[in-house]
């Protein structure tokens, strides 16, 4: 059972498998807007693929799922029609007084934080990341009452605590970034923007003109990945095919680099369109979703080298080309929906 | 993935604070939430980084044993930093850090850059000057 906090806030917290999806989910739900993780996911076109082995991060080469932080609620926002106020403080008291001015006002906000000082955070899971995001919606006895998505229940933090998370240093700092609802809804059409965000994804997995993203940016992966024993050598090798299966994996994907939260969402719009053919289409993602893992399974032998593993990093390849080629089939079915079946 | 095949390997990773919430299947084909305690592969590449960490920690831990390097290097890498990243905590230019990576440097500190120091990797000024560290991990 979840258990709620006291606050002044009437704020509901709900787990999710994403932070942004978890913290866009529960926020609209505090303005009277129901929506699913898998639901505000689709309509944020969050499913993505990029690969790019020329930007390094802590000596590996960058991969991820989904795109760049912030898009999914700026996404989503946009397409209910809600009007939303972004902010950054460069002066660290006054982002913590900006936020306690709007929890006197009764307005739950969103902040985007680093992990490495979270306090609450398991110790394994605390890298430099600063993408995190979460709700604050309320304070007692001088503490933080927090809204973390990943998190069963709402958690706390102190107002130093806080502060630090929100001015921690490294890529991508959130200089105190926070963000609010200015004014609800007026009126949206939940079906134009499932058909919307399905367009967008679309997009994203296989037109973008250059091989890094979407299933092009699957092949190229398998491509390098093929020369990475001769090429940075055995040992980066290993390193690098143990980063691709923690972004596959790590916290808020929701299995398999959230293909599995994908066909969730499927199934819900195949629900709201009245389309039963988006059924099929989740039935497929899935079976993408399972070749991931069984792509992460393999990798897992591979890098962890055992000595009666017989498998390559060319097996691997393979299953990322097979993987490519199913999602790319997807897409260009998905491509063709529209309101009217 | 159906609801069975949700794998609950737990390795103690997220130390019983946290859980994975995945998308299943259930008995209907109907896409459910399922809390994981953890994967074989995933926990695999969990822990292939923090040795890849510990390693790094380690040969820096001997450097400054052996006098190559400051007491600075080794709390860095502990944390997971490097030049540039420790330098904004400590809002100083990267070249005066990467001075403080000296030995002979960083022994002339004076007491309040050793404090800021100390600050940014939440350990106190002797554990930082003597790698030190009263049975902390």
């Amino acid at each position: 059972m979840v258990k709620q906090q006291k606050s002044n806030i009437p704020f509901v917290h709900r787990p999710a498998a994403h932070c942004e999806n978890g913290v866009t989910s529960n926020l609209l739900n505090f303005y009277g807007i129901d929506l699913s993780e898998p639901m505000i996911f689709g309509i944020g076109s969050g499913l993505f693929f990029s690969y790019m082995p020329f930007i390094k991060l802590n000596y590996l080469p960058v991969i991820s799922f989904r795109p760049l932080p912030g898009w999914i609620f700026k996404r989503v926002t946009k397409s209910l029609k809600i009007k939303i106020i972004r902010k950054k403080f460069p002066n660290p008291k006054k982002a913590m007084d900006a936020l306690d001015e709007n929890l006197r006002k009764g307005i739950p906000t969103g902040c985007v934080i680093g992990v490495f000082h979270l306090t609450y955070f398991p110790k394994p899971y605390r890298f430099h990341f600063n993408a995190h995001n979460i709700i604050v919606f309320g304070r007692e006895n001088g503490d933080y009452l927090i809204s973390d998505p990943i998190m069963e229940n709402p958690e706390k933090l102190s107002y130093n605590d806080l502060k630090r998370v929100r001015y921690a240093k490294g890529t991508w700092p959130p200089i105190g970034g926070m963000y609010f609802v200015k004014q609800p809804s007026e009126g949206y059409d939940l079906k134009t923007a499932i058909i919307r965000g399905i367009k967008k994804t679309c997009q994203d997995m296989l037109h973008i003109p250059v091989p890094m993203f979407g299933v092009k940016g699957i092949r190229y992966l398998a491509k390098r990945m093929r020369k990475w024993p001769a090429k940075p050598g055995p040992k980066k090798a290993s390193l690098y095919l143990g980063q691709v299966i923690r972004m596959l994996e790590e916290i808020g994907t929701g299995g398999a680099g959230f293909r599995f939260i994908y066909a969730a969402f499927l199934q819900e719009a195949a629900g709201v369109l009245g389309q039963e053919w988006l059924n099929d289409v989740s039935a497929e993602m899935t079976e993408a979703g399972d070749r991931w893992r069984q792509f992460a399974v393999m990798s897992g032998r591979i890098f962890k080298n055992r000595a009666n593993s017989k498998e390559t990093y060319e097996d691997a390849a393979d299953i990322l080309v097979d993987i490519a080629d199913r999602e790319e089939k997807i897409f260009k079915r998905l491509k063709t929906i529209s309101l009217e079946e | 993935m159906r609801k069975k095949e949700v794998p609950q390997d737990d390795e103690g990773l997220m130390e019983g604070k946290i859980k994975d919430l995945c998308y299943a299947l259930d008995e209907n084909g109907k896409y459910v939430q399922v809390f994981s305690t953890g994967w074989g592969p995933k926990n695999a590449a969990m822990k292939q980084a923090w040795d890849e960490i510990r390693e790094k920690v380690e040969r820096t831990r001997q450097r400054v044993l052996a006098g190559e390097i400051s007491p600075v290097a080794y709390y860095m890498e502990k944390n997971i930093m490097n030049i540039p990243l420790l330098a904004q905590y400590l809002e100083l230019p990267k070249r005066k850090v990467r001075k403080h990576l000296k030995p002979q440097v960083f022994l002339k500190l004076d007491k309040k850059i050793l404090e800021k120091y100390a600050e940014t990797f939440a350990i106190t000024v002797d554990e930082l000057c003597t790698l030190n560290e009263s049975g902390k991990d």
